[in-house]
């Protein structure tokens, strides 16, 4: 088995130009949205001093802001105006609206015409085309059909994994901007054990993964540590060690232990075959055994918050920690164990990457998935289920988009600005719920509310 | 200036509904120029509904609102206050970070002819009505750094400043101490005399007594009354409820057995090392119950929280059952068989979020039936929870309703369920009807002599003094970290008012019985 060629470049969203328009408009979601709480905030910071940090509060704004039906209504939105973004962008568009007195009907079709095949070509690329369908009855291969499903999952997985790492934190109250130097913890030593060790078959492809999970937690456990013995605040802590993990893997590609002989660029040693996971469906189709990882990653962890004391703890420290105090559970200890499997979590990403699609380490394997897991984390509103969804659907964007730019020239970028605007959109249920002419939830509700605001 | 003018103020038969619920159903009010109206109602009963429609939070689905005869209505807030109605929040609606003036000022703010905000202009009007109603407001002070009584003021301020006629005070006592309420009473009855009007929410009978003039009492959305402010304990609580009422807690003697909780000379430290909790060596028995009586901010919640193990104890000892808990972990002392009204029940009592089942076994869920090794067994959970829901009467549609969503009483029998569901050695409970209207108050009571009865140790903290006569066996006075006294429960209220204020300070040791 050796490494396939169909556009591993294209798929995989780790060009540094790609990084630079990503990580802007999630950065600046993260960072606008403590502010909009502030003022709405205020007015209570009087009596409730222990419950205004700011991850929660956005939390909350996500959580019981917007019902399933808003973040629906927020990615319709979001396809729309990336639609009107796709087509007036667009040089043959803008010509014919030059023109909007003389032939509007021009002008309107040509619009529609060029978001349209935009939007088909993304679903071609994401969910299924047609025209393998109409090949594979001429003789054409049948794995073609399943193309772009797979690719969607490529996609998804570790964006499934570092979600859960983030998701799960949220739940304990803390806010993981660290999934990033976490993947790079899981990929380093994934990566290692696969290069470098020799292990027989199914074992050494275990061992990877496992290697990746510990890789990440220990970087997600020293966060952990960190704050319970010191008080220092996991944002800061995750940020900072984040430029630690991304300088110290370009460190290490530039020992001989890491990079491959004879190479000019730093790369390591390709991994085994055997360390490899393994395809689910033959060797044309590049999904493999990282999804079921990511999908039983999602069970564990929906089983862990429902059904065991420590989920209970954590989401109790999460939802109030003083609760949690006067009930004996200790939220020092809690948040060392959650960083700890949240870390393990960002770390298994890693190593789907490397041992799935990446084959090698590289400077830039992190791409953006760190800061992607973040947004997904939201939008799936930090539930294991909710998580897969939202992954799966960032997955199909990146996958579509792929395919668009080929088809129609329109950049790759289109998606990440989709992606930004559903999350923008999902924080801002008033406005969808205004667009749609939503009634602002049940009145009942809205009157508890206000009841509960201002009588005990 | 017209607006000094007082106004008569009426509603007419307001209703409003949520969904099925009918908060208000066709309610007459009338408030006359000058008077102090009392609205007196159970948590739930609609008072705080009937005010948001008036203050323009919420818009009546019928009836009208009349000033002076004049039907007017208010789509919001600043309608209602440019017509002369102003609100003081229950909870406080101030900028921590912002000054008193500032505070003031926010909304209205005046500017300079260089268009800056005109500062002094709101220092100066601050300080005016500071002395014209007597509120002694520091225009310059922090919010921030403000004692919950003198915040309110500030609210009283901000509602003066925008030219209100009719001032609504919701639940204006309930996060003051009784010193801070004798004096908010003193300043409702300056506004009064100032032709101000005032429209009072309470569910305490003996405030609306005292303070006044009218009273109108709200049950389930009606008006079911409007009995005279000289009316007793009695008919007044049972015009709230709906049926009669046992004010008084019905208990036999104490049979007290050998000592469960023993302290000696515990001293507590806050950050800066001051002793919040100096010297105090303390005994409770099996089946009595000791009250701690003490002005808020004395020690008494910091004497919780070290017996929990939620304070480091910096000397001394805590004994519970003969077994050493100085310092322990509060799992620790959980498990020893100790149980913890908090004090603050939504900051430490109950997680809001979460349903009823899951706060019902909040510092249970570790052990058998509720679960084995990392597992939780819902099942137990679920069963348990139905059990005490309907055991301790507690009022929600299911026991998956998020808790946040229940009204106060019902949050504080969640409580009580959870510490009390269980065998319990010592209960410690600071504050546990704060808060809560009478039917509620009635209930916590109840079970707290129950637990009593069949054996528990009770140390309870109040700083309402009709709760530590109406349930101590005896009775210790807390006085700046340090006890001041032992009464029995027999003591008069003037001595135990001058334990409180510190003057049986040097006396602790002799024990004189004054005539």
């Amino acid at each position: 088995m050796s490494q396939q060629d169909d556009g591993p470049g294209g798929t995989k969203p780790a060009d540094p130009a790609v990084a630079g328009v990503t990580s802007s408009p999630s950065g600046a979601s993260t960072a606008d949205a403590p502010e909009a709480q502030a003022p709405g905030g205020a007015a209570s910071l009087l009596s409730s001093s222990g419950h205004n940090n700011v991850p929660m509060a956005l939390l909350n704004a996500v959580l019981e802001g917007s019902s399933a039906v808003v973040t629906i209504l927020a990615i319709i939105l979001a396809i729309i105006v990336g639609g009107l973004l796709i087509a007036f962008t667009s040089p043959p568009v803008l010509h014919a609206w030059s023109h909007v007195f003389s032939a509007p009907g021009a002008a309107f079709s040509q619009a529609w015409d060029v978001a349209a095949s935009a939007y088909s070509s993304m679903f071609e690329g994401a969910i299924i085309n047609p025209h393998t369908v109409t090949a594979a009855f001429h003789g054409g291969s049948t794995e073609a059909i399943f193309n772009p499903l797979s690719e969607t999952a490529v996609n998804a997985t570790p964006l499934i994994l570092a979600g859960l790492a983030v998701a799960l934190a949220f739940r304990a109250g803390m806010f993981n901007i660290g999934a990033t130097g976490q993947f790079i913890g899981g990929a380093m030593i994934a990566g290692w054990i696969g290069f470098a060790v020799h292990l027989p078959m199914v074992i050494h492809v275990v061992v990877a993964v496992i290697g990746g999970f510990v890789g990440g937690a220990i970087v997600g456990w020293f966060v952990g540590d960190l704050k319970a013995r010191t008080g220092a605040h996991e944002v800061i802590v995750t940020i900072m060690l984040n430029y630690v993990m991304e300088y110290l893997i370009l460190f290490l590609l530039g020992l001989a232990v890491f990079r491959a002989a004879g190479s000019p660029n730093p790369i390591s040693p390709p991994v085994m075959n055997n360390a490899m996971l393994p395809h689910l469906a033959g060797a044309n189709l590049r999904i493999n055994a990282g999804f079921l990882v990511a999908l039983a990653a999602a069970v564990v962890i929906a089983w862990l918050l429902s059904r065991t004391t420590l989920g209970f703890e954590l989401r109790t420290v999460g939802a109030n920690q003083n609760a949690a105090r006067a009930a004996g559970m200790s939220p020092e200890r809690t948040w060392v164990k959650v960083m700890f499997i949240c870390g393990g979590l960002a770390g298994l990403a890693g190593a789907s990457v490397v041992l799935g699609t990446d084959f090698a380490l590289t400077p830039q394997i992190y791409g953006t998935f760190g800061i992607d897991a973040i947004t997904v984390a939201l939008l799936g509103r930090a539930k294991p289920g909710g998580v897969v969804l939202a992954a799966l659907l960032y997955g199909s964007l990146n996958a579509g988009s792929v395919t668009m730019q080929a088809a129609t020239q329109i950049p790759v970028d289109i998606a990440t600005v989709i992606q930004a605007l559903i999350v923008l959109f999902v924080a801002a249920p008033p406005f969808v719920r205004e667009v749609f002419h939503l009634r602002a939830r049940r009145a009942g509700a809205e009157g508890q509310l206000l009841a509960k605001g201002w009588s005990s | 200036m017209s607006r000094e003018a007082a106004l008569q103020l009426e509603l007419r038969g307001i209703t409003k509904r949520f969904g099925s619920l009918v908060a208000n159903d066709s309610i007459d009010l009338t408030v006359e120029t000058g008077e102090i109206h009392a609205l007196l109602g159970e948590n739930g009963a609609g008072k705080s509904t009937l005010m948001n429609v008036l203050y323009g939070l919420l818009q009546p689905d019928a009836g009208q609102i009349l000033l002076d005869g004049k039907p007017v209505s208010f789509h919001n807030p600043r309608e209602a206050l440019n017509a002369g109605i102003g609100m003081v929040h229950q909870h406080f609606m101030l900028v921590p970070v912002f000054t008193v003036a500032e505070n003031v000022m926010l909304g209205v703010e005046r500017t300079t002819v260089l268009g800056l905000l005109n500062r002094r202009r709101a220092r100066k009007d601050v300080l005016e009505l500071s002395v014209r109603y007597g509120l002694a407001v520091d225009p310059d002070a922090l919010v921030e750094d403000l004692p919950v009584g003198i915040q309110q003021r500030v609210e009283i301020v901000k509602a003066l400043h925008r030219e209100a006629s009719i001032v609504i005070l919701d639940e204006p006592t309930a996060v003051l101490t009784p010193g801070e309420t004798n004096e908010l009473f003193r300043i409702m009855r300056e506004l009064k005399a100032s032709g101000k009007s005032i429209i009072f929410i309470s569910h305490k009978l003996k405030e609306v007594q005292e303070i006044a003039d009218r009273v109108t009492v709200i049950r389930r959305g009606q008006v079911v009354g409007s009995p005279p402010p000289s009316a007793t304990d009695e008919e007044l609580a049972s015009l709230m409820v709906g049926r009669a009422v046992e004010l008084k807690v019905h208990k036999e003697p104490a049979r007290p057995g050998e000592v469960t909780l023993d302290i000696q000379g515990l001293r507590v430290t806050d950050v800066t090392g001051r002793a919040v909790v100096n010297d105090v060596s303390l005994e409770v028995h099996s089946g009595e119950i000791v009250g701690i009586a003490g002005v808020q901010g004395n020690g008494q919640t910091e004497l919780c929280e070290a017996i929990l193990g939620l304070q480091h104890v910096a000397a001394g000892s805590i004994h519970v059952g003969g077994k050493d808990l100085t310092g322990a972990k509060t799992r620790v002392v959980l498990e020893s068989g100790v149980s913890y009204i908090p004090e603050d029940r939504q900051e430490d009592g109950i997680v809001e979020r979460f349903s009823l089942a899951e706060n019902l076994v909040l510092d249970l869920y570790n052990r058998p039936p509720y679960a084995s090794g990392m597992a939780l067994h819902l099942d137990a959970i679920r069963e348990s929870a139905t059990k005490h829901m309907e055991e301790y009467d507690i009022r929600a549609t299911s026991i998956d309703m998020t808790v946040g969503t229940l009204s106060g009483g019902n949050q504080q029998k969640v409580i009580v369920a959870r510490e009390l569901g269980r065998d319990v050695r010592l209960l410690v409970a600071n504050q546990p009807t704060r808060g809560l209207d009478v039917g509620s108050i009635e209930f916590v009571h109840n079970e707290i002599v129950a637990a009593r009865d069949h054996g528990t140790a009770v140390l309870i903290c109040s700083t309402e003094l009709d709760e530590i006569y109406a349930l101590a066996d005896r009775i210790v006075v807390m006085y700046e970290g340090q006890i001041a006294g032992e009464r029995p429960p027999t003591v008069s209220i003037e001595e135990l008012g001058l334990l409180m204020a510190g003057a049986g300070r040097s006396e602790h040791a002799q024990q004189v019985q004054p005539a």
